[in-house]
C-alpha cells in the first residue's frame, strides 16, 4: 500500500499516528506548523475566566452568572455560525447584524401588530433572511461587486428598513409565550439531562461507527483510545456544564424557582450540528471548503462557483434571522438597535476568534461558538467588574486584532513550513 | 505506428478577435504513447489544449475521438470523452488533503453523506497503480506536500477517472532535478498502461526522455509532428524557433520568421507535415 511506504522526499512530514502518544505528537507538530485551529480561543476562555473567577469570584462563578453567559451570547453565536460559511469563501457580510435587525423587526410586526401565531412570525423572519442572502450573494456573484461593498450598502439600508419597519424609534414588544420563552425559559432538568445523554451517545455512537468502519476496510484510523477520549471529553463537559446550569439560582426560591438549561442552548446545539455536517460531511460543504481555498481549481473541477458563493450569502443571512429572533426574545421588544451597535463586529470577532479565518478555506461551525462564549465572557466579566462600556470595546477590539493576528501569523507559519 | 489515433484534430482555427491563434492545425495523439506538444511562448500551446479540452470553442475544423467525430462544447464534454488536463498552476486546493482533492467536484457519496471510506481507497489504490510512494498519508493537507508531489496527485487525480487521454501543461517547470525525474517516470508510466499522454514542455530534454513523437507549433500552425527518435534536439529547436529544420516545417517563404536561425538550409522546400 502507497499509505505505509517510506517517503523518499519533501518535508518532514506527520505519519499517520498509530499511537496515542504519536497523535499527540501530530497535534503537536500541526500546532508548530501553524495550523492552530481553536487553541487560541480555548487558552483565551481558560485564561479569561480564569482571571474573572479570581477578581469576582461570588458573581462570575456562580450558576446564574453562568446561565447568563449563554443567553446573553447566543444572538452574537448565532449569526456568527452563519458568518462562518461567508468568511469560509474569504468574503465577510457586513450587514449581518442588521439583518438580523431587520428580519426581528418582520418578527414583531407580524406576531404583535398583525397578530399571527409566533411559528408564522419565526418563518417570516427566516423567509425575509433567505430573501435578504440571495439578494446580496445575487450581487456579489453575478455582478461581480465586492461582498465588502454590498454589504456596507447593505449595513446602511437594513439599519434604515429596521427604523421604517417599527416606526421611526418606538418599539414592539414581543409577547408571544413561546418567543419569549426561546431565550428566558429553561428546560426542566430532567429533559436537561435526557438531552446530555443522548448528544453523548450519538456522538459515541457516530464515531465508533466510523472507527470501526474504517478499520474493517484497513484504512489507517485513530487509536481507539483516542476516539474513547474524545467521546469521554464531550461527556464530562457537557455533564458538568448541565449539572451547574440545573442547580438552583434563584435568589429566593420561594418566590420563583429559575433552573435547568436554557432553552437557546439546544437550539444552538442543534443548529451547530446540523451545519456541521453540512460542511464536513456533504459535498456542498466540501465546495465551500474548495471554493474557499482555490476558486479556479474549484471551478477547473466542474463546481458551480457562483451557486457555492450565492449560497453563502443565504445561509448567513438566514442564521441572522435566528440570531435576531433569539435576540427579539431576550429583549421581549424589537427597537431601532435590535441588531446594531456591535452586534456584528462581536459576531465577526467571535468567528475569528474561534480561529476562522478571514483569508478564507479555513473555519468550523464551532470555532463560531467558542469565539461566541470569548466575546460573552469578556463582556460579562468586564460588566461584572465595574468597567463602562468604552473599556469592553476596547478589550472587545484588541481581542479581535489578536485572534485575526493570530490568523495571519499561523498562515504566514504553514507557507513558511508547507514547502511548495 | 498505432491503428487508430485516440484523438485526431483536422484544420483547426482559433481566433481571439482579429489575432489568430491557431491556423489550420493538425494534430494526432495515439494511445500508450507520450506526445510532446513544444513551442514557445505565444506559439498557440495553451490555446490548442484549451481547445482540446473544451475551455475555448473552435473556430474552424473537425475533431475525431477514437475515429468518430465529436463536438468538445464545454469541459464537462471533455470529461466525458475521457479527456484530463493537469494544468500548469496545479489547480489543487492548498486547504483540502489528497483525498479531497482527487475526488473534487465527482465526491462518493451514499445518500447525501460524503463516502470518504470509499473515496480513500479509491485514491490509495489509483496512486498504488501508478506506483506512487512518495506520499505517507491520504490524508494530509496538499499544502503540506513538495512541488514533486503535488504534481504527482494532481497527475493521479487525472488518471482517477478512467481517463484514455491526460494532457500535461508543463507539468516539471517549478521541480527540482529529482522530482523532475520522478514526474517524468509517472508520465512515462502513463503511457505505458495505455493511456494517451499529451506533455506540454519548454524543457528538451524532458521532451526527449518521455516522449514517443513531438508536434511543433511556430506562430499558431503545427510545423511538424514526427517521431522521436527521427529527429535530434537541435532540430527540434530550430523547429521551435524558426518553424523549419531541414526538410521539416514550413516551406521556405518571404524571409519571415527566419531571422537569427543561419543554420536554416536554403533549399528545404518540402513543405510542411500538415
Amino acid at each position: 500500500m502507497t499509505t505505509t511506504a517510506v517517503r523518499k522526499d519533501g518535508p518532514a512530514a506527520v505519519t499517520p499516528p498509530p499511537t496515542v502518544g504519536g497523535h499527540v505528537r501530530t497535534y503537536l507538530s500541526r500546532v508548530r506548523g501553524g495550523d492552530v485551529g481553536a487553541l487560541p480561543a480555548v487558552l483565551g476562555l481558560l485564561v479569561l475566566c480564569t482571571v474573572f473567577a479570581v477578581m469576582r469570584p461570588s458573581s462570575f462563578l456562580s450558576a446564574g452568572n453562568f446561565a447568563n453567559l449563554f443567553t446573553q451570547g447566543a444572538a452574537v453565536t448565532l449569526i456568527a455560525m452563519g458568518l462562518v460559511f461567508v468568511l469560509l469563501l474569504g468574503e465577510i457580510d457586513l450587514s449581518a447584524g442588521f439583518a438580523s435587525g431587520v428580519c426581528a423587526a418582520v418578527l414583531a410586526n407580524v406576531v404583535t401588530v398583525l397578530g399571527y401565531p409566533w411559528w408564522v412570525a419565526v418563518l417570516a423572519a427566516v423567509a425575509t433572511g433567505l430573501v435578504i442572502g440571495t439578494g446580496l450573494g445575487l450581487l456579489v456573484a453575478k455582478i461581480g461587486i465586492p461582498s465588502f461593498v454590498v454589504t456596507l450598502a447593505g449595513f446602511l439600508a437594513f439599519q434604515g428598513i429596521v427604523l421604517l419597519l417599527v416606526k421611526e424609534g418606538t418599539n414592539i414588544s414581543v409577547r408571544d409565550e413561546v418567543l419569549v420563552a426561546i431565550a428566558n425559559r429553561n428546560l426542566a432538568p430532567t429533559l436537561g439531562w435526557a438531552l446530555t445523554v443522548l448528544a453523548v451517545v450519538g456522538y459515541a455512537a457516530v464515531q465508533l461507527l466510523r472507527h470501526r468502519n474504517r478499520v474493517a476496510l484497513g484504512l489507517i484510523t485513530d487509536p481507539i483510545a483516542v476516539v474513547a477520549l474524545r467521546i469521554a471529553g464531550l461527556a464530562i463537559i457537557l455533564g458538568t456544564a448541565v449539572y451547574v446550569l440545573n442547580l438552583e439560582r434563584s435568589r429566593n426560591v420561594l418566590i420563583v424557582s429559575l433552573k435547568g438549561v436554557p432553552i437557546v442552548v439546544p437550539v444552538i446545539a442543534v443548529l451547530l450540528i446540523v451545519w456541521t455536517f453540512v460542511l464536513q460531511r456533504t459535498s456542498y460543504g466540501r465546495h465551500i471548503y474548495a471554493v474557499g481555498g482555490n476558486r479556479e481549481a474549484a471551478r477547473r473541477a466542474g463546481i458551480n462557483v457562483d451557486r457555492i458563493r450565492i449560497s453563502v450569502f443565504v445561509i448567513c443571512s438566514s442564521m441572522a434571522a435566528v440570531g435576531g429572533i433569539v435576540a427579539a426574545s431576550r429583549a421581549n421588544s424589537v427597537d431601532p438597535n435590535t441588531g446594531g451597535s456591535n452586534v456584528l463586529l462581536y459576531a465577526v470577532g467571535a468567528a475569528v476568534i474561534g480561529g476562522t479565518s478571514l483569508f478564507g478555506g479555513k473555519g468550523r461551525v464551532l470555532d463560531a461558538v467558542l469565539g461566541g462564549a470569548v466575546v460573552a465572557v469578556i463582556e460579562n466579566g468586564m460588566g461584572l467588574m465595574g468597567y463602562s462600556a468604552g473599556v469592553k470595546y476596547v478589550v472587545t477590539g484588541v481581542v479581535l486584532l489578536l485572534a485575526a493576528s493570530v490568523d495571519a501569523l499561523s498562515r504566514r507559519r504553514a507557507a513558511a513550513t508547507g514547502t511548495r | 505506428m498505432s491503428a487508430t489515433p485516440l484523438l485526431e484534430l483536422r484544420g483547426i482555427d482559433k481566433s481571439f478577435g482579429p489575432v489568430q491563434v491557431l491556423r489550420d492545425v493538425a494534430f494526432t495523439v495515439h494511445p500508450g504513447e507520450v506526445t510532446a506538444l513544444v513551442g514557445d511562448n505565444g506559439a498557440g500551446k495553451s490555446t490548442l489544449v484549451k481547445c482540446i479540452s473544451g475551455i475555448h470553442p473552435t473556430d474552424a475544423g473537425e475533431v475525431l475521438f477514437n475515429g468518430e467525430p465529436v463536438h468538445i462544447g464545454n469541459p464537462r464534454d471533455a470529461a466525458a470523452l475521457g479527456i484530463e488536463v493537469v494544468y500548469q498552476d496545479l489547480a489543487l486546493c492548498d486547504n483540502l488533503d489528497i483525498v479531497q482533492n482527487m475526488f473534487l467536484g465527482r465526491e462518493k457519496r451514499s445518500g447525501i453523506v460524503l463516502d470518504e471510506p470509499t473515496m480513500e481507497q479509491l485514491a490509495a489504490e489509483t496512486l498504488a497503480g501508478l506506483s506512487i510512494r512518495t506520499v505517507t498519508s491520504l490524508r494530509q493537507h496538499v499544502s503540506s506536500l513538495s512541488g514533486g508531489q503535488r504534481q504527482t496527485v494532481a497527475i493521479a487525480k487525472a488518471v482517477l477517472w478512467n481517463s484514455r487521454l491526460v494532457i500535461l501543461d508543463e507539468p516539471t517547470a517549478a521541480l527540482g532535478v529529482a522530482q523532475t525525474a520522478q514526474v517524468l517516470e509517472l508520465v512515462r508510466r502513463l503511457a505505458d498502461n495505455g493511456l494517451a499522454v499529451v506533455l506540454i514542455s519548454h524543457n528538451m530534454n524532458d521532451v526527449f526522455a518521455v516522449s514517443d513523437r513531438i508536434a511543433a507549433l511556430y506562430l499558431g500552425q503545427m510545423v511538424a509532428q514526427v517521431k522521436t527518435t527521427d529527429i535530434t534536439h537541435a532540430q527540434v529547436v530550430e523547429l521551435i524557433t524558426a518553424g523549419r529544420s531541414g526538410g521539416l516545417g514550413l516551406a521556405t517563404d518571404a524571409g519571415t520568421g527566419g531571422n537569427g536561425n543561419g543554420a536554416q538550409p536554403a533549399d528545404s522546400t518540402s513543405g510542411g507535415h500538415r
